[in-house]
C-alpha cells in the first residue's frame, strides 16, 4: 500500500452519476477509504450508461462506472429500511466525510440528514451535491446534462450566432463540477481538522457553473458594465484567424493574437508579402480573403505537423483531436497520462489517469472499481460485527 | 462566531488569464489572504486588459466581448482597474506591486515567500525561471511552501514549450471536435474556457491536498498541472468507448446518446421600457425525454395535441427514430411560449427542462436571487455591480466576497505590515518603480 495524503480518511459515499462519483473518485485516488453505498439489485445509474466492451451491456462492465469508481469499496443498502438507515449511520459515525448527491430532502427522509448525522459525529463534513442546491424555487427540478448546461450559463453563448445554442460533449460539465466539489470537500476537511468545525456544504452544480472561470463569470460582469447581453460569438479579432480550419488530414483550431500576425505569415507560412497585402489586422471585411490564403497553405500540412511547427513559435494552432489521436498522442504518452487498469470482469483497458504531477502526493489505483456489493462482508461483518447469518437475513429482507 | 475556513493561510497569486485566477478567488472567498504580485512595467495579456492595455474609447467596438468590458464603455484614466474580466475573476484578493525582473523586486518576492503558505501561478514554462523564481529557491527560503503551477502542456514532454490557450488545449484533449452541431460544417468555433476552469479546479484541489500533507508532515511541495491533459478525464465516456471498442464519436449537437433531447426556440420577450438592449427573439429552452413517463408529462404540458398520439412516437425507440420530425413538432409548441413558461410547465410534470439563460436572465433569475448567489459590491473605480458570491455554500464557515483590487492598492499593508519595510525604504521603492498604482511604459 502506498502512503497517500488521504490514507487516514474514511468517506461514506452516497453519490451516483457523474459529478458526485468524480468528487469521491478524487478522494479515493489520493488514498481515502471511500465506501460507496449502492441500491441493492441495481446500484449506481452509471452502471447502465456504458460504454460496454463489445457493446454487451453488463452492470459490472460499464466504462463510465469503472472510470468513476476506481479505488472505492461498494456495499449495498436499502436506505428506506430501518436497518439500512441504521447501518449507514453506524458507518457515518467513523467517517470524516459524507458525500451525497440525492435530490434535496432525500437524505433527511432516510434519517441521514446533516442534523441527524452531526449528533453522532459533530466534526463530520457532509458535502451535498445537487443540481440546484438544497433550497430555492428550482430545488426539486429534474435535471439532465443539457438542463444543467442551459441554466448554468455556458450554453447561451455556445454555438453560431444564427445557429442556436449548442451543448458541450456528454459528461464534461458534471465531471468538471465534481472536481470543484472535491476541492470544496477538502476545504471542509481542513476546517474540521484545523478548527474542529464540522458542517454541511451545499454544493449547487448550477451555481458553481455560473461562478466558474469559463467565460460566463466575466460575461455577467461585462453585461452590467456595457449594458449589452454578451452574444454567441465565433469571431476573434478583425481578420486574424479564429476558428477551425481544414488541413491535410483533418481540422485544426487557430487562435492568433493581433501581435502574432507577423509571426504567422512571415515565420510559419513563409509568406512575408502578406504583410503588405493585409496591412490592417482589424479589417474583418478581408477575413474571407485571408482565410482562403491560409487554408491553401494549411491543406499542405497534417495536423500534427502544424502543432509541431506553430507550437514552438508561440502560435495557437492545434489539431481537433479525436480519441484515437488523444490516445496515440506522443506528448500525452510521454507524460504518462493514461493508466492501464485490469478489472476482473470487464478486462484490461487504458483509462484517463492522474490529474496532475507530484511525487510527494502519489495518485494511485490500488484496486479497480468494485462489483456491486463486493465489500458487504468486509464492511458489514468484519467491521460492524454483523454475523454471516445476519447478512443472509438482511439479504433475504432486501436490505442488502 | 466561527473563523473563516482558510483564515491564517497566505497565498501569493501570480496567475494569469482564466485558470488559476479562479483558484485564487476561491481561496480568498474561504478566508485566505490572497496577494496578487503585479508589475508596473509589464501588462500580461488577458489579465487587466483584453488585448490593448490602454484602449482608446473609439477602439472598444473592435475588441470583442471580452476586450470591450469597461463600465459604460469608458476605459477611464486607469483602465486596468476598470476591466470587467479582471474585476469578475480576481474578487476577494489584495494587490501589491513589485518588479520581480529586478534584483530588488525578486528580493521582495522571496521575503513574501518566507511568510506565505501557498504560491499559485500559470505562466508559460520558463517565464518564472527567467525571472529567477524557481521551486528550488522557494523551497530553500520556505520549506513549508505549497507551490501549484500550471501550463498548457505541463513542464515536460515534447509539447512543453508550446503556447496554448484554453481553446487550443481543449482541441488537443479531444473536446472541440465533439461540441458542435455536427461534423459536416466545422468551420466555426465559439468560445469555451472549460479546460481553463477545470485547471482552476485542479489547482484548488492540489492546494488543499498540499496543505493537508503539510499539516501531517510539515513539508511543502510543488504540484504541476498540464491544462490539456487534465481535461482528458472529463471526456471519460468517449475515452472509455475508444479504449474498450475503438469507437470514435461524432459531434451530435444537442442530441443525447440515449434520450430524446433538444434545444428549442421560444417566444421572444419584449424588453420592458427603459430596460437595457435585449437579444430579441434569441430565446431557447432545452428538454430531455428519457422515458414514457416524461413523454406523457410533455404531452400533458402541451395540452395533449393529436399528433402526439401517433404510433411513431409511441415508445422511446420510435421517438428516437423519428427525432427530426418530433423536434419540429415540439418547437412549434415551444415557440408560442416564453422559455421560463415552458420550463415551469414541463417541470411541473416532472420533465427535465431548462431555460437557456443569458447574462441578463442570470442576474434576474428568481432561484439564484432567493439563494443569494450574486453579491452587490462597490468597486472604488468601477462602481457598484453584482458579482458571483462564494462558489458553494459552507453552512458554518460561509466565506466572504470583496471587490477585485485596484493595482497596488494594498502596497502599504503588504510592505509595511507584512514585510516590515521602513518608511524610507518604502519611498525608495516608489522611486525605483516597484511600488505604484499605474503601469509605467505600458
Amino acid at each position: 500500500m502506498v502512503d497517500q495524503v488521504l490514507s487516514d480518511v474514511v468517506v461514506l459515499d452516497f453519490t451516483q452519476d457523474l459529478a458526485g462519483s468524480f468528487c469521491t473518485k478524487m478522494l479515493a485516488d489520493y488514498g481515502a477509504e471511500v465506501i460507496k453505498v449502492e441500491r441493492p439489485g441495481t446500484g449506481d445509474r452509471t452502471r447502465r450508461y456504458g460504454p460496454f466492451p463489445n457493446d454487451d451491456p453488463d452492470p459490472e462492465k460499464s466504462g463510465l462506472f469503472l472510470f468513476l469508481n476506481t479505488n472505492k469499496k461498494s456495499i449495498t443498502l436499502d436506505l428506506k429500511t430501518d436497518i439500512g438507515s441504521r447501518i449507514a449511520k453506524d458507518l457515518a459515525k467513523d467517517a470524516q466525510i459524507v458525500v451525497e448527491s440525492f435530490r434535496p430532502g432525500v437524505m433527511e427522509r432516510f434519517g441521514l440528514g446533516h442534523a441527524e448525522l452531526e449528533k453522532i459525529n459533530p466534526n463530520l463534513v457532509m458535502t451535498s451535491i445537487s443540481t440546484f442546491g438544497q433550497t430555492g424555487p428550482y430545488r426539486d427540478f429534474k435535471a439532465t446534462d443539457i438542463v444543467l448546461f442551459a441554466l448554468g450559463g455556458p450554453m447561451y453563448v455556445a454555438g453560431e450566432p444564427d445557429g442556436g445554442p449548442v451543448k458541450y460533449a456528454f459528461g464534461v460539465v458534471p465531471i468538471h463540477l465534481g472536481y470543484v466539489a472535491a476541492g470544496a470537500t477538502l476545504a471542509g476537511l481542513w476546517t474540521a481538522e484545523e478548527q474542529g468545525v464540522g458542517q454541511q456544504i451545499d454544493f449547487s452544480l448550477m451555481e458553481a457553473l455560473q461562478s466558474d472561470a469559463n467565460f460566463q463569470l466575466a460575461h455577467h460582469t461585462i453585461y452590467q458594465y456595457v449594458h449589452e447581453i454578451p452574444p454567441r460569438e465565433i469571431t476573434g479579432f478583425g481578420m486574424i484567424p479564429f476558428g477551425n480550419y481544414p488541413c491535410k488530414d483533418g481540422w485544426v483550431f487557430a487562435l492568433i493574437l493581433q501581435a502574432d500576425f507577423p509571426i504567422l505569415v512571415e515565420r510559419l507560412m513563409g509568406m512575408p508579402e502578406l504583410m503588405e497585402r493585409f496591412p490592417n489586422v482589424y479589417d474583418s471585411s478581408r477575413k474571407d480573403e485571408f482565410d482562403s490564403v491560409f487554408i491553401n497553405w494549411l491543406i499542405e500540412h497534417t495536423k500534427d505537423e502544424l502543432i509541431e511547427m506553430a507550437g514552438p513559435m508561440g502560435l495557437n494552432i492545434a489539431p481537433l483531436n479525436n480519441m484515437e489521436d488523444v490516445y496515440s498522442n506522443k506528448h500525452f504518452n510521454e507524460r504518462g497520462v493514461f493508466t492501464e487498469i485490469d478489472s476482473p470482469l470487464a478486462g484490461k483497458f487504458k483509462y484517463p489517469g492522474r490529474p496532475f504531477l507530484n511525487d510527494d502526493m502519489p495518485w494511485s489505483v490500488e484496486r479497480p472499481a468494485p462489483r456491486l456489493g463486493e465489500h458487504n462482508v468486509e464492511i458489514l461483518c468484519d467491521r460492524l460485527g454483523y454475523s454471516k447469518q445476519e447478512l443472509v437475513r438482511m439479504r433475504q429482507m432486501g436490505v442488502v | 462566531m466561527n473563523k473563516l475556513s482558510l483564515e491564517g493561510i497566505r497565498v501569493i497569486d501570480m496567475s494569469i488569464v482564466w485558470a488559476l485566477p479562479w483558484t485564487g478567488a476561491m481561496l480568498g472567498e474561504m478566508g485566505a489572504e490572497v496577494i496578487r504580485v503585479e508589475s508596473l512595467h509589464y501588462a500580461p495579456r488577458i489579465v487587466r486588459h483584453g488585448g490593448l492595455p490602454r484602449p482608446a474609447k473609439e477602439f472598444l467596438p473592435f475588441l470583442g466581448t471580452l476586450g470591450k468590458g469597461y463600465p459604460d464603455l469608458e476605459p477611464g484614466e486607469k483602465p486596468w482597474n476598470r476591466y470587467a474580466m479582471f474585476n469578475a475573476l480576481h474578487r476577494s484578493k489584495l494587490s501589491m506591486t513589485a518588479d520581480v525582473t529586478m534584483p530588488k523586486g525578486l528580493e521582495i518576492f522571496y521575503k513574501l515567500v518566507e511568510v506565505s503558505d501557498v504560491f499559485i501561478e500559470n505562466n508559460a514554462p520558463g517565464v518564472m525561471e527567467k525571472m529567477g523564481i524557481t521551486w528550488e529557491k522557494i523551497h530553500e527560503v520556505n520549506p513549508k511552501m505549497v507551490y501549484v503551477r500550471s501550463s498548457g502542456y505541463g513542464f515536460s514532454g515534447p509539447y512543453r514549450d508550446y503556447s496554448g490557450f484554453g481553446m487550443t488545449l481543449e482541441s488537443v484533449a479531444g473536446h472541440s471536435a465533439l461540441r458542435w452541431y455536427d461534423n459536416q460544417n466545422m468551420f466555426h468555433q465559439s468560445h469555451s474556457y472549460l479546460a481553463d476552469a477545470s485547471a482552476g479546479a485542479a489547482a484548488l484541489y492540489a492546494v488543499l491536498l498540499g496543505l493537508r500533507r503539510r499539516r501531517k508532515t510539515g513539508e511543502g511541495t510543488m504540484v504541476e498541472i498540464g491544462l490539456s491533459e487534465n481535461f482528458i478525464s472529463h471526456l471519460a465516456y468517449y475515452a472509455m468507448d475508444y479504449a474498450m471498442n475503438g469507437r470514435l464519436h461524432d459531434a451530435i449537437g444537442n442530441r443525447d446518446l440515449w434520450a430524446v433531447q433538444g434545444c428549442y426556440m421560444c417566444k421572444g420577450v419584449r424588453p420592458e421600457p427603459g430596460a437595457v438592449k435585449t437579444t430579441g427573439e434569441d430565446h431557447w429552452v432545452v428538454i430531455t425525454i428519457n422515458n414514457n413517463e416524461e413523454w406523457n408529462g410533455l404531452r400533458r404540458a402541451m395540452g395533449d395535441p393529436a399528433w402526439a398520439g401517433d404510433d411513431k412516437f409511441a415508445d422511446q425507440l420510435s421517438r428516437m427514430k423519428n427525432h427530426d420530425e418530433l423536434d419540429k413538432l415540439i418547437e412549434a409548441w415551444t415557440s408560442r411560449h416564453d422559455k421560463y413558461e415552458v420550463m415551469h410547465l414541463l417541470q411541473n410534470e416532472d420533465v427535465p427542462a431548462g431555460a437557456v439563460l443569458n447574462s441578463e436572465d442570470v442576474l434576474n433569475d428568481p432561484h439564484l436571487k432567493e439563494r443569494g448567489w450574486a453579491v452587490e459590491l462597490k468597486h472604488p473605480e468601477a462602481g457598484t455591480h453584482k458579482y458571483a458570491g462564494p462558489v458553494w455554500k459552507m453552512t458554518r464557515t460561509p466565506g466572504r466576497v470583496f471587490p477585485a483590487p485596484c493595482m497596488g492598492q494594498d502596497n502599504e499593508y503588504v510592505y509595511k505590515k507584512i514585510l516590515g519595510v521602513s518608511d524610507e525604504e518604502y519611498q525608495q521603492l516608489i522611486d525605483e518603480e516597484h511600488i505604484g498604482d499605474s503601469w509605467i511604459g505600458v
